[in-house]
């Protein structure tokens, strides 16, 4: 008896860790497979160093592990405490000057925007449309982040304000999808892949989280408003505005 | 020690993408709403370990899939791997369109399995779980949006190859996505809407930038610099339209059962 007991202890501590590990296993499983069986049977080419190989992917998988557990314990429950300070707060002012921090903040210093605004400029001096000198190269991709990390601002913005008011997100996104459309037809032809690209790669894989636990939680906090149709969303805003922007941008300069 | 001082870059980037937005919460926190955060310590070390995991899972992808990947994105968009004769078709590739039938496997197999192992889909997926109270499966969910990143990336190795422009393909996405929203369940819409921006992240990016850049490479009168974006937007759209697709069977199925049980 007194040996059972000992061991359903142990399971029942060891017991979340062992499953979200292999919840992580199971997640990277199918790249792995892909990767395999491309290298092996369609190339016909073996793994370089497989035992390096073996090594780096329990990284991945440890990596994944901890970082989900992460997001429970401190990325979801600050993001939702806030939203629900803020609305238990009422300033709608700070609420929104704090939405475009966060969406301004974080989009700012993103790698992946950094090395997408590089390669804008390369193409903007291959194109001719602006000087091929680093100097001119640089202060067009620095135009373009911040072009970008303002769009982010205004998309977290909008989005938070419409979780407030409750207003319907169709017809917004609608009305954005509209404006990529009308920018379309004016842009010039150069920018137009790099803005469409530009809307995937601001939401970054802290941001998102951080980002959906405010909507839900304000959703939550406010009367009236579901979090399953209004929580959700402020994500939407933010892929779609840079696209605007950006081609704006294009036209501008 | 070669892979310490690697570690090292990873995670003091990892900190610089971390560090600002503490900034920012813990400013407002404590400056604006001045209240004490509760459990402060388990908040502290969620970051913590977001931080360590984040570094961990880079470092790991790129010691392991990233090189791997890549280097396979070039080869098998090298024309030569594909047995099509560059010169005959100089002038005509896109009849050839066929012909890389390894490609869009690739790009389907490498679109689906990377979404299925972007953190933030997890994370957006165990949010909508939790907020629906079980009824959206987070399971279900990633299927959804993975199938729809893999028609997407498909979808725009195909449009490199044939040299058509993406907007097109992007303004009928649009209407597509619009007619959807129409029939669609309303407590679907927004999440969908989401899932367009969040399955483009750490895993995806990369591995796609790579194919696209391979393909319009290698592929007669494509230009690199103009023909290889557009892959991300295909994978930011397409999960929108799987997402929506997704609820409608579900609604349709229940409504079916429920005419059977009635009968």
């Amino acid at each position: 008896m007194l040996s059972n007991t000992f061991v359903d202890d142990a399971s029942s501590t060891l017991n979340p860790l062992i499953k979200a590990f292999y919840e992580s296993i199971r997640d990277l499983l199918p790249i792995v497979v892909v990767i395999a069986f491309f290298q092996l049977l369609v190339l016909q080419q073996p793994f370089p160093g497989l035992l390096k190989m073996l090594g780096g992917l329990l990284l991945v998988v440890l990596g994944l592990t901890l970082f989900v557990h992460g997001l429970r314990i401190g990325l979801f429950p600050i993001g939702e405490n806030m939203a629900y300070d803020f609305a238990r707060k009422g300033s709608l002012p700070w609420l929104l000057l704090f939405a475009f921090a966060l969406g301004f903040g974080t989009t700012v210093a993103e790698p992946a925007l950094i090395a997408v605004a590089n390669e804008a400029a390369e193409v903007a001096a291959n194109g001719g449309m602006i000087a091929a000198t680093d100097q001119a190269k640089e202060s067009y991709a620095d135009g373009l982040r911040l072009t970008v990390a303002l769009s982010v601002g205004f998309a977290i913005v909008l989005g938070v304000y419409r979780i407030v008011r409750g207003w319907p997100i169709q017809y917004l996104i609608i009305g954005g999808y509209l404006g990529v459309v009308v920018m379309t037809i004016f842009a010039p032809r150069e920018i137009i892949g790099i803005a469409y690209d530009s809307g995937g790669v601001t939401t970054s894989t802290i941001t998102v989280p951080l980002v959906t636990a405010l909507g839900v939680g304000l959703a939550s906090s406010i009367s009236g408003r579901n979090p399953m149709i209004d929580g959700f969303g402020l994500i939407a805003f933010a892929s779609l505005t840079p696209m605007i922007f950006v081609m704006a941008y294009g036209i501008l300069l | 020690m070669q892979w310490l001082s690697e570690f090292a870059e990873i995670l003091l980037d990892t900190l610089s993408d971390v560090l600002p937005i503490a900034a920012i919460l813990f400013g407002f926190q404590f400056l604006v709403l001045r209240r004490k955060v509760r459990h402060l310590k388990r908040i502290l070390a969620g970051f913590l370990l977001v931080i360590l995991g984040l570094a961990f899972f880079l470092m790991g992808l790129e010691q392991t899939l990233f090189p791997v990947g890549k280097l396979m994105a070039q080869q098998l968009t090298d024309p030569q791997f594909l047995g099509i004769d560059v010169e005959a078709f100089r002038d005509n590739i896109a009849t050839q369109w066929a012909s890389y039938y390894w490609v869009y496997l690739f790009a389907f197999t490498i679109g689906f399995s990377t979404a299925i192992a972007e953190p933030s889909l997890i994370a957006v997926a165990i949010k909508a779980s939790d907020v629906s109270g079980g009824s959206i499966n987070p399971w279900g969910l990633r299927i959804a949006v993975a199938l729809g990143v893999a028609l997407g990336i498909s979808l725009g190795a195909f449009r490199i190859i044939t040299g058509t422009p993406l907007h097109y393909y992007i303004i009928s996405g649009y209407i597509v996505v619009m007619l959807q929203t129409l029939f669609a369940p309303r407590s679907i819409i927004a999440l969908a809407y989401d899932s367009g921006g969040v399955s483009t992240s750490t895993v995806t990016v990369p591995l796609v930038a790579a194919l696209g850049l391979g393909l319009s490479a290698t592929v007669p009168g494509r230009n690199p610099m103009l023909d290889g974006f557009g892959m991300i937007a295909f994978a930011c759209l397409f999960p929108i339209m799987s997402v929506m697709g997704y609820a409608q069977l579900g609604t349709w199925y229940a409504r079916r059962q429920q005419q059977a049980i009635e009968e």
